[in-house]
């Protein structure tokens, strides 16, 4: 048996996927969400095999919860006019449905999904770690323990990195997410964020004084204490965009 | 203003006239009082100052296929020396063929040979100056009319594509939701075609500077706002309230949907469960007052900038037809948000 999840915010979006889905018997239907956050969750829960996505719902997007997940399952997209995110599902090979779609196309995607289930799976994680929003990013989505919490980007003293994760610093402390520094070094706004460190992505509202260290070296300090090192080149980033 | 030109060319034309005929006459005069006849004195007047007005026409005419820039002004006087040998040439041959017969008169025509050239020149020089001139406002009009007429151009297709920002996304959806009710519920489906198509004709008839009354504007919000609760279900409630005047009162047509629309994402895509999104109008001294409220979480808002993103082009539209950048305001308390319109009444 084959278990699938429907996320979708309209009702009767998610009743045409379950119309669609009927005949084929081999797969179930374990949850329908209204939204990303019971996405997570019904996730958690059930391990689906599959989901059916869409981008646009409340509080967090397709995308964003996409992040949120360890094992993301393979996804069927279904969205109804995003042209950014067209764009990308196109770039990762991921199929999508476009609203309203008829029941061949539906069928097809499901086709190519079954018989090649293991490259869809890579194809989203790839879609994950480099899909960004169009314009700057304005907040990160994370997970706390069973929690979501939204970060405004404005609250972000400093990112981290952290192995195969990035440490997220704020003042309630700091959040792990499965990210590359490069990713948030590009989607966040440049002019606030800079890349002082190979290991230090520093919001520039938080900076009080940069202080000399032995030789050319130098080191930032935050409004909360904390002393970040400056690379050679990372000083001079930092230098330029404070315009001094 | 084709009008005005012609007559504003006519009128010219009459000026040129009455210019010539009046040299014509103290010429004339001028020339009886040098004791010539009637005859000899009226004949020369008319042959040198009708000639010179054809020279004049001449160089008025030239000017239409090449005008020198104001650099090379030196080209109008070196023209206008070189026309007024040839119609100096011109006029003698014609006078000396009018009275061969007259030895004291032909005698006079080349005693005042130099004379005549000067006054030839002169006349010439200040025709071609004058016409320059003219040539030149003319054009400064011809650009400044283009100019309004290209600005006029851009406002227009500006306003037509910001009021065209008719969200796809909302059409999309709401075909999808059409095709999912057409399954198992064929007469809500149909229903809501209906809805739809009378909500995208009355997106289509009307005009971009039209006013249309707060009544109108509101039917056709309904036909919005029903298609939306189809798609959102239970979540989507709304509550609009308007005094007796306000409904009466007019604002430019389609500006209220949009602005509902953009309370309506803010208010879904901000907050789970249900949403309620209140419209307010009413008038207040010889103003629409509108006030649309939405939920909204002040932490995670993705709009947290000033004016949401479909706000700005409100704003725009609103600057586009009254010239007043404070029409639109927006509020925030606790987890309302509030957008204001102020539509002021001619």
């Amino acid at each position: 048996m084959i278990k699938t999840i429907l996320i979708d915010d309209e009702p009767l979006a998610r009743s045409m996927v379950k119309e669609y889905l009927q005949p084929h018997t081999e797969i179930d239907i374990v949850a329908e969400c209204n939204d990303g956050f019971e996405g997570v969750k019904a996730i958690g829960q059930h391990k689906p095999d599959l989901i059916f996505l869409d981008i646009q719902m409340p509080k967090i997007n397709g995308f964003e919860m996409l992040e949120l997940l360890e094992n993301p399952p393979a996804v069927i997209f279904t969205t109804a006019f995003d042209e950014y995110a067209i764009k990308a599902f196109e770039a990762h090979a991921i199929d999508y449905l476009l609203k309203p779609f008829s029941k061949e196309r539906f069928d097809k995607a499901l086709q190519k999904w079954m018989s090649s289930r293991v490259a869809d799976t890579k194809n989203t994680s790839a879609l994950i770690e480099t899909i960004a929003p169009p314009e700057e990013r304005q907040r990160i989505v994370v997970k706390k323990g069973a929690n979501i919490v939204i970060v405004p980007v404005h609250a972000v003293y400093y990112i981290e990195a952290f192995d195969d994760y990035v440490k997220i610093h704020t003042k309630e402390g700091f959040y792990l997410k499965k990210k590359t520094m490069s990713h948030y070094e590009q989607t966040l706004d440049a002019a606030s964020f800079v890349r002082v460190h190979r290991s230090y992505l520093l919001n520039v509202q938080e900076l009080t004084k940069i202080e000399p260290l032995e030789k050319d070296n130098h080191v930032a300090l935050l409004k909360n204490g904390t002393r970040i090192p400056l690379s050679q080149s990372g000083y001079t980033k930092l230098k330029s965009v404070l315009g001094i | 203003m084709e009008n005005k030109e012609t007559l504003s060319g006519s009128r010219v034309l009459l000026v040129y006239s009455c210019w010539w005929l009046v040299w014509m006459v103290e010429q004339a005069y001028l020339f009886h009082s040098l004791d010539w006849s009637w005859e000899i004195a009226g004949a020369d007047a008319v042959v040198t100052q009708l000639v010179l007005a054809l020279g004049g026409y001449i160089m008025h005419t030239s000017f239409r296929y090449y005008r020198p820039g104001q650099k090379n002004a030196a080209y109008i006087v070196i023209w206008s020396i070189v026309m007024a040998g040839l119609l100096f040439l011109l006029q003698r041959w014609l006078l000396s063929e009018l009275f061969p017969g007259r030895p004291d008169y032909l005698l006079f025509l080349s005693q005042s040979s130099m004379m005549r050239y000067m006054f030839n020149w002169l006349m010439i020089a200040f025709v071609s100056v004058l016409s320059w001139i003219w040539y030149f406002l003319h054009e400064q009009r011809e650009h400044e009319k283009r100019k309004q007429d290209a600005e006029q151009l851009a406002r227009t297709a500006e306003l037509t594509s910001l009021r065209q920002q008719l969200q796809p996304h909302f059409l999309f959806n709401s075909l999808n939701s059409i095709s999912a009710l057409a399954g198992s519920r064929p007469e809500e489906a149909r229903k809501m075609i209906q809805q739809l198509s009378d909500f995208l004709r009355g997106t289509l008839k009307k005009d971009d500077r039209q006013m249309v009354t707060l009544e109108e504007e509101l039917f056709h919000l309904q036909l919005y706002l029903d298609i939306e609760k189809v798609r959102f279900g239970y979540r989507l409630q709304t509550h609009i309230v308007h005094d007796d005047f306000a409904v009466k009162m007019t604002l430019p047509a389609l500006l209220l949907q949009p602005v509902v629309e953009n309370a309506i994402k803010f208010g879904l895509y901000d907050t789970t469960g249900e949403i309620m999104i209140s419209i307010d109008a009413r008038a207040e001294n010889k103003t629409l007052v509108l006030n649309i409220t939405n939920p909204f979480d002040a932490v995670t808002s993705s709009s947290q900038s000033g004016t949401g993103f479909g706000l700005s082009s409100i704003q725009r539209r609103l600057y586009l037809l009254f010239f007043r950048n404070d029409l639109l305001t927006t509020h925030i308390d606790e987890n309302r948000f509030t957008t204001t319109i102020k539509i002021p009444q001619q």
